[in-house]
């Protein structure tokens, strides 16, 4: 949604721009999609899953809203960063995600978020956010679905990788 | 009050993000009434913890001086209450509570410390609810009362007032052991959609901020709570409730074998802090 509401944006200032976005959008369409991966089809081999699991490339500026809302990834519930310094009340459960991008490569963070417990070991509190499987008393609401979509997991590693020191 | 709490988030969470290295619980004394109580012990006997802290150690000023003054309780309407429905006849015996217990400063003393407790003719252990209710059923000849009635909130608040101030204190062997076992099983278990236990925030996280809240270690010394959020009483089943529901988990029934369990698991926990009912907490 956040998604083209930002293209939309884009070519609603300026036509060179509206011109520039769809001649991105044609060239990502014309050009070899991946196909997006089902949460029980990602192949996390030694903490990294290597393809992207969507088959639009991540989008930062989405993936940082994804990043601080509530309802979605809600980072923040446990993480610090300080490119959302104006959200208030920011966790510290998990380390602060600032200069993540260069201590985690995006396959690295890839496979953190699909399913930390593969890179931390059984006992991290991280959610798996791409996972169905081996869940135990999901209320129904939630049965068989994951926490976000691969290509939110997409658009929060974009926006992760910028987050440098 | 959720609209107040954003309007100083903003100016305060400068403060938070820069006291975030010492999110301990806070040094302040619980004195209630005059009467000093047990907000933070050396932890029992194969405790994960080194100190036990009540929750109230965790709260804000604000919400902690609450708690410290039976005028500004807002638990207290209900104490008020259930002393009226402990003086009221009801059902088919025509009798009250009072009729055959007494004065309940007297006979009501330190059972909600050492709750719940073995009950042979049930043969299982009974919560604080079950017990009111077989009373209700079997002596007054009345119907029994939901589990989060407001009967039964004001219920347990006045008959856990007559334990304020004693340590918490459960029997966890003999027959008992099984249940422990089963609580402490289910205190341990990974459920829901975030795929969370109890212990990953009250046992490996406590003191840590999850984003507004300040995590404690999960002590149910004050229950029935008077929550700011629920703007009312609610018991330790509900608090349990709302935690599986947070991390996305279908909970399980309040007053059922499985809470009950995890109630007695986590009283044990918390053994030798002071019994607080009615706790206010945010």
């Amino acid at each position: 949604m956040n998604r083209t509401m930002s293209l939309v944006c884009g070519s609603a200032q300026k036509w060179t721009a509206a011109i520039t976005v769809g001649a991105l959008a044609a060239a990502s369409l014309m050009g070899p999609a991946s196909a997006e991966v089902g949460p029980d089809d990602v192949k996390i081999d030694d903490g990294v899953v290597a393809q992207p699991i969507a088959d639009q490339p991540g989008d930062a500026a989405a993936g940082r809203e994804w990043a601080s809302g509530r309802k979605l990834g809600n980072c923040l519930a446990c993480h610090a960063i300080s490119d959302l310094s104006e959200l208030p009340f920011h966790g510290e459960v998990g380390p602060p995600l600032d200069g993540v991008a260069d201590r985690w490569s995006a396959e690295e963070l890839r496979a953190i978020l699909v399913n930390s417990k593969t890179v931390f070991g059984d006992q991290t509190i991280m959610p798996a956010f791409y996972r169905t499987a081996g869940l135990n008393k999901v209320a129904d609401d939630f049965a068989g679905k994951t926490i976000l979509s691969a290509q939110q997991i997409e658009d929060i590693i974009a926006y992760l990788l910028t987050l440098k020191e | 009050m959720k609209k107040s709490i954003g309007l100083i988030g903003s100016a305060a969470i400068a403060a938070i993000v820069a006291a975030s290295a010492v999110a301990d619980p806070d040094d302040n004394n619980l004195v209630i009434e005059g009467q000093s109580l047990v907000s933070e012990t050396t932890a029992p006997e194969g405790s994960a913890f080194e100190i036990i802290y009540s929750g109230w150690r965790f709260r804000s000023p604000e919400t902690q001086v609450l708690e410290t003054d039976d005028f500004e309780n807002p638990g207290m309407v209900a104490v008020e209450y259930g002393y009226e429905l402990w003086e009221t006849a009801a059902g088919s015996s025509g009798k009250s509570c009072a009729d055959c217990h007494g004065a309940i400063e007297e006979s009501m003393s330190g059972l909600r410390a050492g709750l719940p407790k073995w009950d042979e003719a049930a043969g299982k252990p009974l919560s604080l609810e079950h017990l009111i209710n077989r009373s209700i059923k079997e002596h007054q000849g009345a119907d029994a009362w939901k589990w989060e009635s407001a009967e039964m909130l004001a219920m347990t608040a006045l008959i856990g007032l007559q334990s304020r101030g004693m340590p918490l204190d459960v029997q966890t062997d003999g027959p008992m052991a099984d249940w422990y076992e089963r609580g402490k099983e289910l205190y341990y278990a990974r459920v829901g959609q975030l795929d969370m236990a109890c212990a990953n925030c009250h046992e490996d996280n406590w003191g840590n901020m999850i984003r507004a809240d300040h995590l404690s270690q999960g002590q149910i010394n004050g229950f029935p709570t008077y929550r700011l959020k629920w703007q009312g009483l609610g018991s330790i089943h509900r608090r349990f409730k709302g935690c599986m529901k947070q991390i996305r988990a279908t909970p399980y029934k309040p007053g059922g074998d499985e809470f009950t369990a995890l109630e007695l698991y986590v009283a044990s926990r918390g053994e030798g802090l002071s019994v607080e009912t009615p706790a206010v907490r945010q």
